[in-house]
């Protein structure tokens, strides 16, 4: 499979106090581990995105945890209260260990 | 694709709250209708709709986006990339989707989106084609399409093209199978009643390739034909046979008037 590609949709500024919601969404199989091959009738392993967290300059500002019942390109939205500038940093973790990521700027004026 | 229900977790500098969507049924379908003809769109779950409505959380976009990526990479011996032929897809493609499949003179048939790509893989940048239903050439078919997306449909049915368009209507209302149907049985004599648990619609053809829930990713028309003819237990064509590329056309002019809708979101 493609490496998994992540895209987040966050507004570039914002007021102060402004609530935003932040949409992200990555290409991942999320294949759950209970598939078996058609051909040999072994069971396909589990290979899916555990983790997604989302941090704001440094600082965990939401996180969660996935099972194998989420759905494959995962889709993510949640708001926040824009406070300060700052980066947006989200990371999804997957199975084997690999760390996909992207980061977004928010300008607060 | 499922929405994810969070509790609210309040942290410092930031909170963060629950995501949800509200959307209120609607009757007046707009483009969606035109005349008796009903997209499949108004046959979703209004769920379902709303992921289609928004490019971001629709998750086809990302097979449109690897299409653009791939129109741009030089491919095979003859050093060119799609662009370097058709440049940029939002003028040269701009009809393509609403019009396609069409009759092509060199092989005294017609052929669809998928075909030409190949073709002009093959022949004109001397690369491979690609496998059908492989993520290439499903990305490179949505990104074709896209670029058409809400224009009306409106094949050439006559001319070099009539004797097809004949075959793939004859194809329509041909009972076929174990059960001894024929695609007008179910999406003609009974679109918007129930089969089981799920909601027949007209079966149209504008929203292909569709991102399909069931599927979880983008599949090809060709796909959901050959699923149809497996549900009625006949024995499906290949994807990209003759008899299907012929249905394609005659599904395409029943459909007229409706918009391009690719990238379609379908459960």
């Amino acid at each position: 499979m493609a490496k998994p590609k992540p895209r987040v949709k966050v507004p570039k500024t914002a007021a102060k106090g402004e609530v935003l919601e932040i949409k992200t969404l990555i290409t991942h199989k999320m294949e759950s581990g209970q598939r078996k091959d058609k051909k040999t009738g072994e069971k396909i392993p589990q290979k899916i995105i555990n983790k997604f967290v989302c941090a704001f300059n440094g600082k965990e500002v939401f996180s969660a945890d996935w099972h194998p019942a989420i759905s494959a390109n995962p889709f993510m939205s949640f708001y926040a209260v824009a406070t300060e500038s700052g980066t947006f940093e989200f990371t999804w973790t997957d199975d084997d260990g690999s760390v996909y990521s992207k980061t977004a700027q928010l300008t607060v004026g | 694709m499922r929405r994810i229900a969070l509790a609210a977790v309040a942290a410092s500098g930031l909170t963060v709250m629950l995501a949800g969507t509200a959307l209120s049924d609607e009757t007046d379908w707009g483009a969606y209708e035109v005349g008796d003809k009903r997209s499949g769109y108004t046959y979703a779950a209004t769920e379902t709709r709303s992921i289609q409505d928004d490019d971001f959380e629709n998750p086809a976009m990302l097979w449109v986006d690897t299409g653009q990526e791939l129109w741009d990479t030089v491919e095979g011996e003859a050093g060119k990339a799609c662009a370097s032929c058709h440049d940029d897809a939002a003028v040269s493609m701009a009809e393509v989707g609403a019009i396609y499949p069409v009759y092509y003179e060199p092989r005294g048939k017609l052929i669809n989106i998928e075909q030409r790509i190949n073709l002009c893989r093959t022949e004109n940048m001397k690369a491979k084609a690609w496998k059908w239903e492989s993520r290439e050439l499903l990305s490179m078919t949505a990104f074709v399409r896209n670029q058409a997306r809400g224009r009306p449909v409106a094949v050439k049915i006559d001319g070099p093209a009539a004797p097809f368009y004949e075959k793939g209507k004859e194809f329509y209302y041909q009972r076929r199978g174990q059960l001894d149907m024929a695609c007008k049985n179910c999406h003609e004599d009974n679109a918007g009643n129930m089969i089981r648990a799920n909601l027949l619609s007209q079966g149209q053809s504008n929203g292909f390739p569709t991102y399909r829930l069931k599927w979880q990713k983008v599949g090809s028309l060709h796909r959901r034909f050959r699923g149809c003819n497996s549900q009625v237990r006949a024995t499906p064509y290949k994807a990209g046979s003759d008899e299907y590329v012929n249905l394609e056309l005659f599904l395409a002019d029943r459909g007229r008037g409706l918009p391009v809708e690719t990238p379609a979101v379908r459960n």
